[in-house]
């Protein structure tokens, strides 16, 4: 009987939710039409976008994995195939570049009141976009396991690696480690991260010149291979979703995963007894002495295309500001690191807050990082497969760099 | 027929060959020759959620969108692009050739280049699949052709499977098969008595795998049209050569192989285009760090963080050629025979 109430009152609930849906966002008209990336924290907003819709206003969205090969042509064409691009740090480079987007200046003003200042991406004095949530790699690891182990939870990649030998010593793991190494652009975050947290830049002041072939460089390449030794023999297929996978399976202890995964790893599902509990979020460790995470900062964030009607651009504007409201961030706090007014970060926003508190650096946003990233996701492939030295593995990314750089017209 | 009718009959499927097989060629060789325009920068501040402000490089888009206006295809390159590292690599390839290591580390340096990293396998992957997937197919047609009506159904159904399945969803089927959790990398594992060996970390196990995959995707192509070429063997022949008390070896050897062969050279023509393309065994296999592609390496620049054009274009246009050359030797003796036939 139970179960059938059960249904009953949900069907109720939904029906009821349907009908409050209709939420008024204060647009007159207009069509918002929103590409994003897909995962649980962006289809929340569009769905709360979507709420704006009425007779007079169309909200479609589009959450798709392939977001970034789609956003250049479509908002090149005009009018524009989407009113509004959701970006991160890396993803808005090509939209700037291409000059595809607009300054949102007078729409904050107008309809932004509820927007932080923190919120605001100002390129050129210009604000471009509006960021809500903020995340990042960092360290998750076992606490169980480190004290049967006899370690301190770690604070620095030495720290990592001794708890992983002192792991392994005790019997307790065979690969205590995890990091996402598979060739690709997870591979090349992971570098990027660790050579943030040296402090070091990657290109020369003011110019294109890459300046990652030095001994920062070639600390961040030693502690990779020196964490491989501790990882599955598969690690090169691992990307973020597969060590999530492991970390569940309870066969990881320490591992460099995504704030936005916490959520789902701290929940009740797809884990073994034992791993939950014990799980904690730490910012992600220090690298070569320094004293900031080594892991990049991300925002995700809404822009608004350039080549639409104005009419469209404020119905777009207010009908995201509705989706990241407030009201939307308190019914979904778990979803995310949001940078909304008024969130107090939850058990799985504490990583990403750990990293931000810590200094960690934001991702570059060189219009060339993009090539860099590139570069680095095919050229250390060999490298972390242990069929290539350091020296040759950075010359390879620089060589490669360089090639890629100059055909793009950012080198001569 | 007069030229007239033949040229008639043959209109639309001209301009559909030219719409859209010709002309987006022309394309891409014409986009192979350029680059990006030089990018004019400028610097601006920038502010954002973490870390505040900085004052940083960004695209100046007026002056480029100006340079884009004056010249829409980019700065003209020549074959720049098709020598630089990222494909032919000539200056490195001089260079490693005229140092003098031994030939070994020569070669390890070469390979270590993206573009003939790509090529070697693509080159294995071709020589070795095209004649086992040939032969395989061959040797099921023959089985096939030797059961009895009711069964023939059925197993035809079941051995075009490979075909039938996507190769993304065939080549991830096998990968998680073979995962150390999966039945197949369980097993091997059990045979071996290693726990940790694992067919994905190895490039050689790796390659094993690919060529595995390929050998079992490729099949029944070949199944199929030696199946349909068993069907005209004249049964004369053989039975006379019965009579003369040739074995069911015998047989094949000497009148159903013979019989075949002009079809074999129409099957390897396919095979080999169809494997000089090989793509989606890498990306399912999750194998980019030991084995890549020159379509996985198209693949690479135009998906990412970055889109490069001219690159794309000079890495599809060197695949033309290598398919081109690859076929070559069949096309000319393709075309010997007919001219053969013809006097």
């Amino acid at each position: 009987m139970k179960p059938i109430l059960t249904l009953a009152v949900s069907a109720i609930a939904l029906a009821l939710g349907t009908g409050a849906a209709m939420a008024d966002c204060g647009i007159e008209a207009g069509s918002v039409r929103i590409l994003s990336n897909d995962f649980e924290a962006l289809r929340t907003i569009n769905a709360t976008a979507e709420e704006c819709a009425s007779g007079a206003v169309t909200v479609t969205a589009n959450a798709t994995a392939e977001h970034k090969n789609i956003q250049v042509p479509a908002l090149t064409i005009n009018p524009a195939e989407y009113s509004v691009a959701v970006v991160a740090n890396n993803s808005i480079v090509p939209l700037l570049n291409d000059d595809l987007i607009r300054p949102l200046d007078d729409l904050v003003a107008k309809y932004g009141q509820n927007l932080q200042p923190s919120q605001l991406v100002k390129i050129d004095g210009k604000i471009m976009a509006v960021a809500f949530m903020g995340n990042g790699q960092h360290m998750f690891y076992r606490k169980d396991i480190l004290e049967k182990a006899g370690v301190q939870p770690p604070t620095s990649y030495d720290d990592v690696l001794a708890a992983a030998a002192a792991i392994k010593a005790a019997g307790l793991m065979e690969h205590p480690l995890a990091a996402s190494v598979k060739p690709g652009w997870d591979l090349a975050a992971e570098f990027v991260n660790s050579y943030l947290g040296t402090g070091a830049e990657f290109f020369a002041s003011g110019s294109a010149e890459l300046t990652i072939d030095n001994d920062n460089g070639r600390e961040v390449l030693r502690v990779m291979r020196d964490m491989i030794a501790y990882m599955d023999p598969d690690y090169l297929t691992f990307d973020a979703n597969e060590i999530q996978k492991e970390y569940e399976a309870g066969n990881v202890a320490i591992m460099n995963e995504w704030g936005s995964l916490g959520g789902a790893i701290l929940d009740s599902e797809g884990a073994v007894d034992g791993v939950v509990e014990n799980t904690v979020l730490a910012a992600a460790p220090t690298i070569g002495g320094g004293s900031i995470p080594a892991a990049a900062l991300w925002w995700d964030g809404f822009t608004i295309a350039k080549n639409i009607s104005d009419e469209d651009a404020a119905a777009s504007f207010q009908a995201m500001v509705h989706g990241i409201s407030p009201e939307m961030m308190m019914a979904h706090k778990d979803q995310a690191t949001w940078l909304i007014a008024g969130f107090e970060p939850g058990p799985a926003a504490v990583g990403v807050i750990a990293n931000a508190n810590g200094g960690a650096r934001a991702y570059p946003m060189q219009p060339y990082m993009g090539l860099l990233h590139t570069a680095l996701s095919t050229e250390l492939a060999e490298y972390v497969a242990g069929s290539e030295d350091a020296e040759q593995a950075l010359a390879d990314v620089k060589a490669a760099y360089d090639t890629a750089a100059r055909e793009a017209g950012f080198l001569q | 027929m007069p030229h007239k009718t033949f040229f008639a009959f043959i209109l639309p499927s001209l301009i559909a060959m030219v719409l859209f097989i010709a002309l987006p060629i022309v394309s891409v060789v014409v986009q192979s020759l350029y680059v990006s325009h030089e990018q004019v920068m400028v610097e601006v501040e920038n502010c954002q959620p973490f870390g505040g402000c900085s004052k940083e490089l960004r695209v100046d888009t007026e002056a480029t969108a100006a340079l884009r206006e004056e010249q829409p295809l980019g700065r003209f390159n020549g074959l720049a692009t098709y020598v630089n590292r990222a494909h032919l690599a000539t200056d490195e390839l001089g260079a490693i050739l005229a140092s003098d290591r031994d030939l070994g580390t020569k070669m390890a340096q070469i390979l270590n280049l993206p573009f003939y990293k790509a090529l070697i396998f693509t080159l294995v992957y071709c020589f070795v699949v095209t004649p086992l997937a040939m032969a395989l197919g061959f040797a099921i047609a023959l089985a096939v052709n030797a059961l009895p009506k009711v069964t023939k159904g059925p197993i035809i159904f079941f051995s075009l499977l490979p075909m039938i399945i996507t190769p993304l969803i065939g080549s991830l089927i096998l990968y998680w098969m073979l995962s150390p959790n999966g039945i197949l990398g369980a097993t091997i594992q059990h045979i071996f008595n290693d726990p940790t060996l694992s067919l994905r970390a190895s490039p050689a196990l790796t390659w094993g795998a690919l060529l595995t995959y390929g050998v079992w995707t490729n099949a029944p192509f070949s199944f199929v049209v030696f199946y349909a070429g068993l069907q005209t063997v004249p049964g004369d022949t053989l039975e006379s050569a019965m009579i003369d008390g040739a074995s069911r070896w015998e047989r094949i050897r000497y009148v159903i192989i013979p019989h075949l062969a002009p079809l074999a050279t129409f099957v390897a023509l396919v095979q080999l285009m169809d494997n000089f393309r090989v793509f989606e065994p890498i990306v399912g296999f999750s194998a980019e760090a030991n084995a890549t592609s020159l379509s996985w390496l198209i693949y690479n620049d135009l998906s990412g963080d970055s889109q490069q054009f001219g690159s794309a274009g000079a890495t599809s246009v060197l695949t033309i050629l290598g398919v081109v050359i690859l076929l070559s030797p069949v096309l000319i003796r393709t075309w010997r025979e007919f001219k053969h036939k013809a006097v």
